[in-house]
């Protein structure tokens, strides 16, 4: 075969070109492939992308119409995840929510917990005591590092840099063993009480916070040396996905995204709750709203919660708890009986052994961190068990038609959740079941204005943008 | 701006078309009427001292079973307001009849509500008069009945997917 002859046996590949059809030049090669009509032009391919997909986080779905690898429409279908979350809170009292609302955004639950709470107080019009903010403050801090660490990680592995995942995910264990010490668990926690938390920070809290942090600030240092400055990284974060401030605010966006985008908005310093007022932070912000900032804004957001943390807990009304029950301390079964006896003459002055399940709840750590308000919280356990008003309040407020009930009315409370503002809505009509629960979630409207940041782009750039947008299922489904 | 201030240039504004306002716990609450919230939107929005440049949240609430309420209008269409700029909130409610229940859409306003009223007509069947794709957000497309309805039995089990045998 001479050159020319073969390349022109290449050129008869070429999609243009007439293929041999029962010996006919009837139709092109990609009108075989594409069907009658498909012609020489082009025509744009619609690809869907997810649910199935892992980039996707396993459930929304993004139905692209592509150009090439342009992105000329796209239509982001929601859902998967419902489980009904408002239509659940309708059916039972009002604390029987507080686990329902860890899952909602299930990386940072503590932030939900506590959002809900302040929203039912304010309904009912209670205050919860100073250290209970300051638990609050805390608490909500360190779960906002973990949602910080989780979006960035997962981002950054999405985009190859599988070590800094690994990094981020041993410096979000440090926090999460705290988390653990706290509330006894890891991720459904259900720590936050309606007018105050389930127990007092454990002893020692303050030196293992110390020491975690120490560990998160040398990965992200770490982090930052491996790609801050990457050129891999910067290449498909910087520009993509942007949005501008004007856009962003249009859009309802709150959080680290409008952040990045240089309006400087936060739900802490705007409307301060807790203790956000007494402590000392800056809101770090972005100019170009695009993926890299937004990268950027949540790294320096991290740096910023570990100092609230730190002033926090120095500030802490009360100081660290020293439970020092032993030697004096009497069987709870001995001190049941005592009360069975009738014996309950200073009782109530008699400190109880609880069990460690228990840490944190005893009578003195309830005062301190919930509010004074029979009709809100639950006695102490050693009133519970040593006294018949202790045990006639924990049922009035346990049995069925009984409970926590706010007078009829309604109410908004928004925290700073990781993604943004949360916001919960509750409507009483005075019984004591909510008669409505609504929950704003931070991560719905950076997802709904998905399509208007993808379009244009590559599909490529789909997986940085949806990972800095740091969607949740839990919380945008509901 | 104070939140009775803000109530009060409302209430020049509309006039017979505010209906009612409150302040349970501090928040300030307009009850709008129908032909009136889109006016309202956009008077919140666009005036100066006002500036409501963001529509935190758009929801609904079924009033079908609240102590008080059975013979006034079935659902109340809630809208949050914010202001960057001046950092302070609002929020509206517009009253929907049951054998009516449409209200004009906020799409034009912001690009949010567009999500917002599909969730809305989804989880209470409030249709937004108006809306571009008024389509279910969470809920699939044979779904049938909107679950927030306080008549929606919580423990009703639908077929997840596919079509009617």
């Amino acid at each position: 075969m001479t050159s020319d002859a073969s390349r022109q046996a290449r050129a008869g590949d070429s999609p243009g070109a007439r293929a041999m059809v029962n010996g006919e030049a009837s139709r092109t090669t990609r009108e075989l492939f594409l069907g009658e009509g498909a012609g020489g032009g082009t025509q744009n391919l619609t690809v869907n992308i997810g649910p199935a997909h892992p980039a996707m986080h396993g459930i929304i779905r993004i139905l692209a119409e592509l150009d090439g690898e342009i992105i000329v429409k796209s239509d982001v279908e929601i859902g998967y995840l419902h489980r009904a979350f408002e239509k659940d809170c309708e059916v039972g009292p009002w604390n029987n929510a507080m686990p329902y609302t860890d899952r909602l955004n299930y990386v940072s639950p503590l932030i939900n917990n506590f959002g809900y709470c302040s929203a039912v107080e304010k309904l009912l019009g209670i205050d919860i005591t100073e250290r209970c903010k300051y638990i609050r403050v805390i608490m909500s801090e360190i779960s906002r590092i973990c949602d910080h660490l989780t979006c960035v990680g997962a981002s950054a592995m999405e985009l190859g840099a599988f070590t800094v995942f690994l990094y981020m995910i041993k410096a979000r264990e440090f926090l999460w063993e705290l988390v653990e010490d706290v509330t006894g668990a890891r991720l459904t926690i259900s720590y936050g009480r309606v007018g105050g938390v389930k127990a007092d920070l454990p002893a020692g809290f303050d030196d293992k916070v110390k020491k975690a942090f120490v560990e998160v600030r040398q990965v992200l240092e770490e982090v930052h040396v491996l790609i801050t400055g990457n050129r891999i990284f910067m290449d498909r974060m910087v520009g993509v996905g942007a949005l501008s401030a004007e856009e962003t605010v249009a859009w309802a966006i709150t959080g680290p995204l409008l952040r990045a985008a240089g309006v400087p908005f936060d739900v802490r310093k705007a409307q301060p709750y807790w203790a956000y007022d007494r402590v000392q932070f800056e809101i770090p912000l972005g100019k170009n709203g695009d993926n890299f900032d937004r990268y950027l804004v949540r790294m320096a957001e991290m740096e910023q919660s570990m100092r609230i943390v730190e002033q926090a807990l120095g500030a802490l009304p009360g100081g660290s708890i020293q439970v020092d029950w032993e030697g004096k301390a009497i069987d709870p079964a001995a001190y049941v009986d005592r009360g069975k006896q009738g014996k309950t003459e200073g009782l109530l002055f008699v400190p109880i052994a609880l069990s460690p399940n228990l840490q944190g709840q005893g009578r003195d750590a309830q005062k301190r961190v919930n509010a004074p308000d029979k009709r809100v919280v639950l006695p102490p356990k050693e009133n519970t068990y040593g006294s018949i008003e202790g045990l006639m309040n924990h049922f009035m407020l346990v049995m069925e038609g009984f409970g926590i009930r706010p007078p009829m009315g309604e109410a908004y409370f928004a925290v700073e959740g990781a993604n943004g503002e949360l916001g919960f809505y509750v409507v009483s009509d005075g019984s004591d079941r909510p008669y409505r629960v609504r929950c704003r979630p931070p991560c719905l409207p950076p997802v709904a204005a998905m399509s208007r940041m993808i379009e244009g782009q590559m599909v490529a750039d789909i997986i940085p943008t949806f990972g800095s947008v740091n969607m949740i299922g839990g919380e945008l489904d509901r | 701006m104070d939140g009775q201030a803000i109530l009060a240039r409302l209430e020049t504004r509309l006039g017979a078309r505010l209906l009612g306002t409150h302040d349970h716990r501090g928040d300030h609450t307009a009850i709008v009427a129908r032909e009136g919230i889109i006016e309202a939107l956009t008077f919140s929005r666009d005036e100066s001292d006002l500036r409501f440049n963001v529509l935190m949240d758009l929801t609904a609430v079924d009033y079908l079973k609240l102590p008080g309420r059975e013979d006034g209008p079935r659902f109340d269409v809630v809208y949050h307001l914010y202001s960057i700029p001046h950092n302070h909130r609002i929020r509206l409610k517009v009253p929907v009849e049951q054998d009516d229940p449409v209200v004009p859409t906020a799409t034009s306003l912001w690009p949010i509500a567009n999500w917002l009223e599909r969730e809305v007509w989804d989880m209470f069947g409030i249709r937004f008069a108006g809306h571009p794709d008024l389509r279910r957000l969470l809920m699939y497309e044979e779904f049938e009945g909107h679950p927030l309805r306080k008549d929606y039995p919580i423990e009703r089990r639908q077929p997840l997917i596919g079509p009617k045998v």
